[in-house]
């Protein structure tokens, strides 16, 4: 049973790689859960099929979402993709704090290698695989509407960026059901991932769908950033941009450039693991420090890449919730830049224990202090956007006021941790895991959750339910405490990360406390889904056709909700910042306009759909050294492409009278809409049309 | 001076009280000269920072409570949304305190720069570290002995470590005694320290490694100098050489739960491990 099957056809594949199989052949705990992780992976591909089927909704779902270029539906799937793998990180979270909790002075449920599998998919599906489709999917959906564009600078290779990303979500999920995942932890350290070491397919399988993650996000940020340089409606100057405009330009500008080292990094270590080169071996003059700086100037700006959508979503959230112009719109501009530019200049610090000279070490330390400076501002721009305000505290409100308490203790470890000194005594123990969860959970996953809340109205035409939106979020910030504020005191009593098992009965209590804590964040996320299911059936009662729910200043609340398929019926005009809200208050946003044009917009493509589904092969195949079906994908992938650049009938028309229908149509309806003060926003009486104070 | 050494005590007793057991574990409870500086230095980091964080932490409830919908007796002022005084406010005194900051961290990273060797008056005792899976072989030149995951130091004499790896990348820590520094096969690293006071202290690998990673510990035993040349002559006498056979035993992946102590190395074993994982493939 552990010879390969086929070796032609099957690579390396024989049937031990099957966790069910392990499982049979040695049921433990451990395997059980590792077989049971596949089984659920599969009976919940087949139910979805079974469904699908069932309902007859696979044409609909291929015109309708599959193919769509539609970059409001794009968004959407890129959301969807996170919230299926926040679940899956999130119950490994949960496993591995069950793991310590019971291990200690104790072998525990989970064997060494299948909780260092535990904690290197938790990693990278958190980064790769969760912030960066979520924030991703929120630009996607949210810039085109900000700036008022009717679509992305490019609709095509927007799809592919997220087919690429989905393919590289579904190969993290296919290693759960074939072969082992990688045990090299997020950043897949050389020479621990070589070939000498592990010759296993788990190093493949993480190269590839960080390979292809990588491919992704650069793709995605190349869009976003000619996106908001070419396609602003006329008047919307850079400096008339919403916030979140400006944080997502800085962004995509990150992603551009610290992106590919991670590519190059990964391409280099498939080398040495494929075709026995030598760039981060121990011997022939391999040296792993090589891979350690590639990755980490990736990884620092990365740091970067999750944070600033985010800021930029608590510009969006605190001024509209304070109903307030926000506080120093150009401070907050140039602390953006600044921090972008200022995130490419730290990465060493991820590594001061590696043996360079003490100024090397200092400057970097000094540079990473200098990041808290324009953060600082950030933090006291809202506080004074705040001030003198008429602050609401509304459910995304909740988010923004438990962030901006809890990302300062981050800040503070963070300052700690930029000391080369302080750093040697904690690098590498659970105090730096609890330090940057304490930066990534307030800052990037609470922005997107307050943004998933706040916008939702106006992607599906209907409001969250605030009861479980407040639960969820209690669930969040009290799990977070509870998780990681413990994590702080056992990294300073020198517990190192990714310990399987604990020699120490002086950490029990803490590391007690630190599972209550993943249950209840857990719990935050059930709640998540609760309030969607619960929404969903109570939807009819809480539309929000007319569009603008929340007394919104963007463009992006001008129009419909959900917006039509291009957008704007009528490019908007502008001449200021916040023009929407100004004409709230100072004319008539809800004017017909004068005349109705037609629009053309891009046709459905399947091309997305086949390098996504060919990528995903290809990359199976690499992993399990079945080479026909490598060569197959490329072949595929280069065909799809030359095919495509032939393809002339591409756009696709939308007559005027149809724009004029349906814009005439919402108009009418806005017009029956009983506008509603913000003290009833959250009620049933809110159906998307804000009564302002003259 | 006493008055720093009392403020520090007085700040560091809240901490201790509810840190209980397991911070005894950490670099609080310090034990050499380094750690002891480490967590000075972290201490007044901690005071500025209070002045960092405190004002956030205030006026994020306080104004949010304040300025709330429903209380009408605030101002409101829609349209306001800039002001020079707060904005030098919010600009300057965080450059003021980071460039003070910088200050600090440039002198204490060189004052505590683990490849400085710490003043004394008698030579440092030399020791080469060997990272393997999963254990720490270290092995003492000049006595021409050997331990697998004990090392025994000898009280208020500083201890030189140089460091390297014979399988994949790993990082020594011990907290009580300060310092942290990776061990790389083919790269020799460097960490001093000292231990201040007899006792027992927990070191470990910090960097994830294989499947036996968890158990990778080891005891740093500092003794009294009288105690520690008995120890010495102990192994030279009593112990096993670290021949051949025992060094590809020991080499080999493994967990090894008990410290193994070897009267005699070969002669530049350290060395010859730096050379060997640069030639060739272990494979």
């Amino acid at each position: 049973m552990s010879t390969p099957i086929w070796p032609a056809v099957l690579g390396r594949f024989e049937w031990r790689d099957l966790p069910l199989v392990r499982a049979w052949q040695q049921p433990t705990i451990n395997e059980l859960i590792g077989a049971g992780a596949g089984a659920i992976v599969i009976i919940g591909a087949v139910a979805l099929v079974v469904l699908l089927t069932v309902t007859g909704r696979w044409r609909w779902l291929w015109s309708e979402w599959l193919t769509s270029l539609d970059h409001k539906k794009i968004g959407i799937m890129y959301v969807v993709i996170a919230f299926i793998m926040l679940s899956r990180a999130l119950i490994e979270a949960n496993l591995m704090r069950l793991q310590q909790a019971s291990a200690i002075e104790a072998p525990g449920i989970v064997a060494p290698a299948h909780f260092a599998e535990l904690f290197s998919t938790h990693g990278s599906i958190m980064i790769f695989f969760m912030a960066m489709p979520f924030l991703t999917g929120v630009m996607n959906y949210l810039v085109p509407l900000q700036i008022g564009a009717r679509d992305v600078a490019f609709p095509l290779l927007n799809a592919i960026g997220l087919w690429l990303t989905g393919a590289g979500a579904a190969l993290m999920m296919i290693s759960l059901v074939i072969g082992r995942f990688s045990t090299g932890g997020w950043s897949g350290y050389p020479p621990y991932t070589e070939i000498e070491f592990n010759p296993g397919v788990g190093p493949d399988y993480w190269i590839w769908a960080v390979t292809l993650g990588s491919i992704a996000s650069t793709i995605a940020g190349i869009n976003i950033a000619v996106t908001i340089y070419k396609m602003r409606c006329p008047g919307m100057h850079l400096m008339r941009m919403q916030m979140f405009c400006w944080t997502s330009l800085c962004t995509a500008i990150l992603m551009v450039f610290a992106m590919p080292p991670l590519t190059v990094a990964t391409a280099l270590l498939a080398l040495d693991r494929y075709l026995g080169f030598h760039f981060f071996t121990n011997a022939l003059g391999g040296n792993m420090m090589n891979y350690a700086n590639l990755f980490w100037m990736f990884g620092h700006p990365e740091v970067y890449i999750v944070i600033l959508p985010a800021f930029g979503i608590w510009s969006e959230v605190v001024s509209t919730f304070s109903s307030k112009e926000l506080y120093g719109y150009v401070s907050l501009v140039i602390a953006t830049m600044v921090i972008a530019a200022l995130s490419f200049t730290v990465w060493l610090h991820h590594f001061f224990t590696m043996g360079q000279s003490p100024s090397i070490n200092a400057a970097f330390g000094i540079a990473t202090m200098a990041i808290g400076v324009p953060t600082g501002v950030k933090i006291y721009n809202w506080i004074w956007t705040m001030f003198r305000g008429e602050v609401r505290f509304t459910v995304p409100m909740l988010y923004a006021l438990a962030f901006m308490m809890t990302f300062v203790l981050g800040g503070l470890t963070g300052i700690i941790l930029a000391f080369p000194p302080l750093d040697y005594v904690v690098h590498n123990t659970t105090f730096l895991v609890a330090h940057f969860h304490n930066m990534l959970i307030p800052g990037t996953l609470y922005g997107m959750i307050a943004a998933y809340t706040f916008w939702f109205p106006k992607a599906f035409g209907f409001r969250l339910d605030e009861h479980w939106g407040r639960i969820a979020c209690a669930c969040w910030v009290i799990g977070f405490y509870l998780a990681f504020m413990p994590l702080y005191v056992l990294g300073a009593a020198g517990m190192a990360r990714r310990t399987q098992a604990v020699m120490e009965p002086a950490y029990r209590p803490w590391l007690y406390a630190a599972e209550l804590g993943a249950v209840i964040l857990f719990c935050g996320l059930v709640a998540l889904f609760v309030q969607l299911r619960v929404s969903i059936r109570s939807r009819d009662a809480n539309r929000v056709a007319a569009g603008d729910p929340w007394d919104g200043r963007g463009l992006e609340w001008s129009v419909s909700a959900p917006p039509p398929e291009y957008n704007f019926a009528h490019l908007p005009h502008v001449e200021q910042r916040y023009a929407f809200y100004d004409d709230k208050r100072k004319h008539a946003p809800y004017a017909r306009p004068p005349h109705y044009q037609a629009i053309t917009m891009p046709k459905n493509s399947a091309v997305a759909p086949i390098l996504g589904i060919a990528g995903a092969a290809t990359s199976f195949a690499l992993v399990w050294y079945m080479w026909w079906l490598a060569i197959l994908g490329l072949l595929t992938i280069v065909a799809t492409v030359i095919t495509r650049s032939f393809a002339r009938d591409i756009e696709r028309v939308i007559p005027a009278d149809e724009v004029a229908r349906t814009n005439d149509a919402w108009l009418e309806a806005v017009a029956l809409t009983r506008p509603v003060p913000r003290e009833l926003e959250t009620g049933r009486a809110n159906q998307g049309l804000a009564k302002v104070r003259a | 001076m006493p008055g720093r050494r009392l403020l520090f005590t007085a700040l560091s007793l809240p901490l201790l009280l509810t840190g209980c057991a397991a911070l005894q574990l950490g670099v609080v409870n310090h034990a050499g000269p380094v750690a002891a500086e480490q967590w000075h230095l972290y201490l007044i980091v901690a005071v500025v920072l209070v002045f960092v964080a405190g004002p956030v932490l205030l006026l994020v409830p306080l104004i949010a409570w304040h300025y709330r919908q429903s209380n009408k007796n605030d101002a409101y002022r829609p349209d306001w949304g800039f002001s020079w005084p707060l904005e030098i406010l919010v600009w300057i005194p965080p450059i003021g305190i980071v460039i003070g900051l910088a200050f600090l961290l440039w002198s204490a990273t060189h004052s505590l720069d683990p490849y400085r060797p710490l003043a004394a008056t008698q030579p440092p005792l030399e020791v080469q570290v060997v990272a393997l899976d999963w254990k720490w072989l270290f092995i003492y030149p000049e006595e021409g002995v050997a331990t697998v995951n004990q090392l025994v130091i000898p009280v208020g004499r500083p201890v030189h470590l140089s460091l390297t790896s014979g399988t994949v990348m790993q990082s020594l820590l011990i907290p009580q005694l300060g310092g942290q520094i990776y061990a790389m096969a083919g790269m020799t690293t460097h960490l001093n320290l000292a231990a201040s006071r007899p006792g027992v202290f927990r070191g470990k690998n910090t960097q994830y490694n294989g499947r036996g990673f968890q158990d990778q510990k080891f005891d740093v035993v500092a003794t009294e100098a009288a105690a520690y040349e008995r120890w010495v002559s102990r192994v030279q006498t009593g112990g096993s050489p670290l021949d051949k056979a025992a060094l590809s035993q020991v080499t080999a992946q493994s967990v090894m739960p008990t410290p193994k102590l070897f009267s005699s190395v070969p002669p530049n074993l350290f060395g010859s491990i730096v050379a060997a994982s640069t030639q060739e493939s272990q494979r």
